[in-house]
C-alpha cells in the first residue's frame, strides 16, 4: 500500500521536475527572442551622451528621453519612408486582392475549356524561385522607365499563385447549390461573387490580406533594386540608408528609435490578428 | 459566345501579370545566361556560349559566396530544425502559459528583419567606445572579447547563423507544434496504459507521426537557407563582399545592380547555377524522405 503511494509520489515529483526543466528552457528561448526587442526599446530612450559614455552597456536607463524619436522623424526622412511603405502596401495588397479573387473565382466556379491545364500551369509556377525571375523583371522595369516609381515597385508583386490556390480551395467549399440557385434567379457571376462568395470567405480573405501586408512592409530586395532615389525608399531600405548615411554621425540611439518605429506597426497588427496570422502561416506561408 | 469569354476575362489580370513577370522572365533568364557580353544599354551582345557560366564559376567572389552559403545552410538547417523540435515538444508538454510562449516565440516572424538585424549588429559589435552586450557577457564568463561584426571569419559566421536561426524559428516551431497537436491522443493513452516510457512514446509514436512535417521543414529550410541574403545585409550592411560575407543571392544582385553591377548575363548564369543546386538538393531530400507523396501531403 505505502509502496504504491511512494511510487505515485515519485512519479508526481518527476512530473513536476520535468515541467520545471521544460519551463526553464522555454523561458530561456523566450528571453533570446525578446531581448533584442528590449534592447532596441531601451537604447532608443537613452540620450546620445549617456549611450556614448557607457563603455559597458547598461541594462536600464534612469533618464529616458524621447529626443531620439524626434531626431528619427526630423533629421532623416523616416516619415517619408513610412508614407512610401504605406502607399506601397495598400496599393499592392488592394490590387492583388482584386486579381486573385477574380482568378480564384474563375477556377472555382466557372466552366471553360482548358481549365485544368491552366490551373496546373499556375501551380507549377509556384516552384519558380523569385531570384530567377527578378533579373528580367529588373530589366523590364528599367526599360519601361519605371524605376523610382510606385508603378515599378508594385507591378511585379500583385499576383500570388499560392493565394489564388488558397482562395480557390475556400471558394469551392461554398455549396454549389447556392450558385445554381443564384444563376436561375438571373444573378450575374460578378454580383454573386461580390454578394455571396466574398462575404462567406471573409476569414480567408482577411488572412491573405494580413499576410500580404506583412510581406509588403518587410520587403527589401525588389525595392532596393528598383529605387535608388531616397524619395521612394520603403522602410527596409530607409533603415539601411539610415544605417549607412544616417544622422551625419553614428547616432545609435536615434537609429534604434527608427528601428522601433518601423517594427511597431507590425507588432500591433500581430497582437490584433494573432490567431488569423498564426493559422494562416501554418497553412503554408513561408517567410520571404 | 459571351459565356465562353467571361472566364478568361476573370483570369486575364492574373494571366497577364504572371506572363509578364514570371513566365517570360524564366525563359529570358536562360537566354541572358548564354549571351556573352550582353549590354543592357544597347541591348546587344557579341556571341552565345557558356562563357558566362565559366566566368562566374571562376570568380573568386562567387566561390566565396558559394562557400558562405553552404556553411550557412549546413549549420542553420539541422540546428534550427532540431531546436524547433525541442521547443515544440516542450510547448506540447507544458500545462501553463502555453499560449503566452507561443505568442512570444512567433514575434520574430512579424518583424522587419532589416530593422532587427541592426539590433543584433549592435549587440555583437565591439568598437573602441564600447564592448557591446555580448562581449560584456563573455567578459563576465571570463572569456576574451571578440569583434563579431568586423572581426574573425568564424565570429562573423557565428552571428550570421545565430541571426538566421532566430529569424526562421517561429515558422518551424509553429508548424511542429501544430503537427504534434494533431497526433491522435488515443495512441498516447494506449501507450500510457501499457506503461510505455515517455522516451519510447516519443520514438515510436510522436516522431513517426510528425516526420512528414519534419521533412517538409527540412526541405523548405534548405531552399530558404540557400537564398540567404537580406539577413546578411541586415547584419553586415550592403557591401557584403568587403565584409567577406556575401551569399549566392547577394552575388546575383551585386552583378545586376550596385557598384559592381550592370552584368545581367553573369547574374543570370549565377541564378541558374543557384537554381540547379537547390533543385538537386531538393530532389535528394525528397528521395531520402520517402518520395513525393509524403511531402505533397505535408504541404497541404
Amino acid at each position: 500500500m505505502s509502496g504504491e503511494n511512494n511510487k505515485k509520489d515519485k512519479r508526481r515529483f518527476a512530473g513536476a521536475l520535468g515541467q520545471g526543466i521544460t519551463h526553464f528552457f522555454l523561458i530561456l528561448w523566450a528571453i533570446i527572442v525578446i531581448f533584442p526587442f528590449y534592447w532596441m526599446i531601451l537604447t532608443s530612450f537613452k540620450s546620445y551622451a549617456s549611450y556614448n559614455s557607457e563603455y559597458v552597456p547598461k541594462l536600464y536607463t534612469l533618464s529616458p528621453t524621447v529626443q531620439n524619436y524626434l531626431s528619427a522623424f526630423t533629421e532623416v526622412p523616416l516619415g517619408r519612408y513610412f508614407l512610401n511603405s504605406v502607399i506601397f502596401t495598400v496599393l499592392t495588397t488592394a490590387i492583388m486582392l482584386v486579381v486573385i479573387t477574380l482568378a480564384a473565382y474563375a477556377f472555382a466556379r466557372m466552366k471553360f475549356a482548358g481549365k485544368n491545364l491552366v490551373f496546373t500551369i499556375f501551380l507549377s509556377l509556384m516552384m519558380i524561385p523569385n531570384e530567377l525571375v527578378i533579373i528580367t523583371n529588373f530589366i523590364t522595369i528599367t526599360d519601361l522607365n519605371l524605376r523610382n516609381t510606385f508603378t515599378g515597385l508594385v507591378l511585379p508583386s500583385v499576383t500570388s499563385v499560392f493565394y489564388i490556390y488558397l482562395l480557390k480551395e475556400n471558394f469551392e467549399q461554398v455549396p454549389e447549390e447556392l450558385y445554381k440557385a443564384a444563376i436561375v434567379d438571373g444573378t450575374s457571376d460578378f454580383k454573386y461573387l461580390i454578394d455571396v462568395m466574398i462575404p462567406v470567405c471573409r476569414p480567408t480573405m482577411v488572412t491573405i490580406t494580413i499576410l500580404k501586408v506583412i510581406e509588403c512592409w518587410n520587403s527589401y530586395v525588389w525595392p532596393r533594386l528598383i529605387t535608388d532615389n531616397s524619395k521612394y525608399f520603403l522602410v527596409s531600405n530607409g533603415i539601411q540608408e539610415i544605417r549607412e548615411n544616417g544622422f551625419g554621425r553614428e547616432n545609435i540611439p536615434a537609429m534604434m528609435a527608427a528601428v522601433v518605429s518601423v517594427s511597431v506597426p507590425l507588432i500591433v497588427l500581430f497582437f490584433i490578428f494573432r490567431k488569423q496570422i498564426m493559422a494562416g502561416v501554418s497553412r503554408g506561408g513561408t517567410k520571404g | 459566345m459571351k459565356e465562353k469569354i467571361k472566364p478568361w476575362l476573370y483570369l486575364l489580370p492574373a494571366v497577364l501579370f504572371l506572363g509578364v513577370f514570371m513566365v517570360y522572365p524564366i525563359v529570358d533568364v536562360f537566354i541572358y545566361s548564354f549571351e556573352e557580353g550582353y549590354n543592357s544599354a544597347s541591348q546587344s551582345f557579341f556571341g552565345t556560349g557558356t562563357f558566362n557560366y565559366s566566368y562566374v564559376l571562376h570568380d573568386a567572389y562567387f566561390l566565396r559566396a558559394l562557400k558562405n552559403t553552404f556553411i550557412i545552410v549546413i549549420i542553420t538547417v539541422p540546428l534550427s530544425t532540431g531546436i524547433a523540435l525541442l521547443i515544440a515538444l516542450g510547448l506540447s508538454s507544458v500545462k501553463k502559459i502555453k499560449e503566452l510562449y507561443q505568442t512570444v516565440f512567433f514575434l520574430p516572424y512579424v518583424t522587419n528583419t532589416l530593422a532587427v538585424g541592426l539590433v543584433f549588429m549592435l549587440l555583437f559589435r565591439k568598437t573602441p567606445y564600447t564592448d557591446g552586450f555580448v562581449n560584456m557577457l563573455l567578459n563576465a564568463l571570463g572569456m576574451s572579447t571578440v569583434d563579431f561584426i568586423d572581426g574573425p571569419y568564424w565570429a562573423k559566421m557565428f552571428v550570421m547563423c545565430f541571426y538566421t536561426i532566430w529569424v526562421v524559428m517561429p515558422f518551424k516551431v509553429l508548424i511542429l507544434t501544430s503537427a504534434i497537436a494533431s497526433v491522435n491522443q488515443d495512441y498516447y493513452k494506449a501507450a500510457r496504459v501499457d506503461g510505455t516510457s515517455e522516451f519510447r512514446i516519443f520514438g515510436t509514436i510522436t516522431l513517426p507521426m510528425i516526420s512528414p512535417m519534419i521533412s517538409y521543414l527540412v526541405i523548405t529550410g534548405f531552399i530558404g537557407a540557400f537564398k540567404a541574403y537580406s539577413d546578411e545585409v541586415a547584419i553586415f550592411g550592403t557591401d557584403l563582399n568587403s565584409a567577406g560575407m556575401n551569399t549566392i543571392v547577394g552575388y546575383i544582385y551585386d552583378m545586376l545592380y550596385g557598384d559592381s553591377g550592370g552584368y545581367p548575363s553573369y547574374a543570370s548564369a549565377a541564378a541558374i547555377i543557384l537554381f540547379a543546386v537547390v533543385l538537386t538538393i531538393t530532389t535528394i531530400n525528397l528521395m531520402v524522405s520517402g518520395g513525393f507523396s509524403v511531402t505533397g501531403k505535408a504541404k497541404k
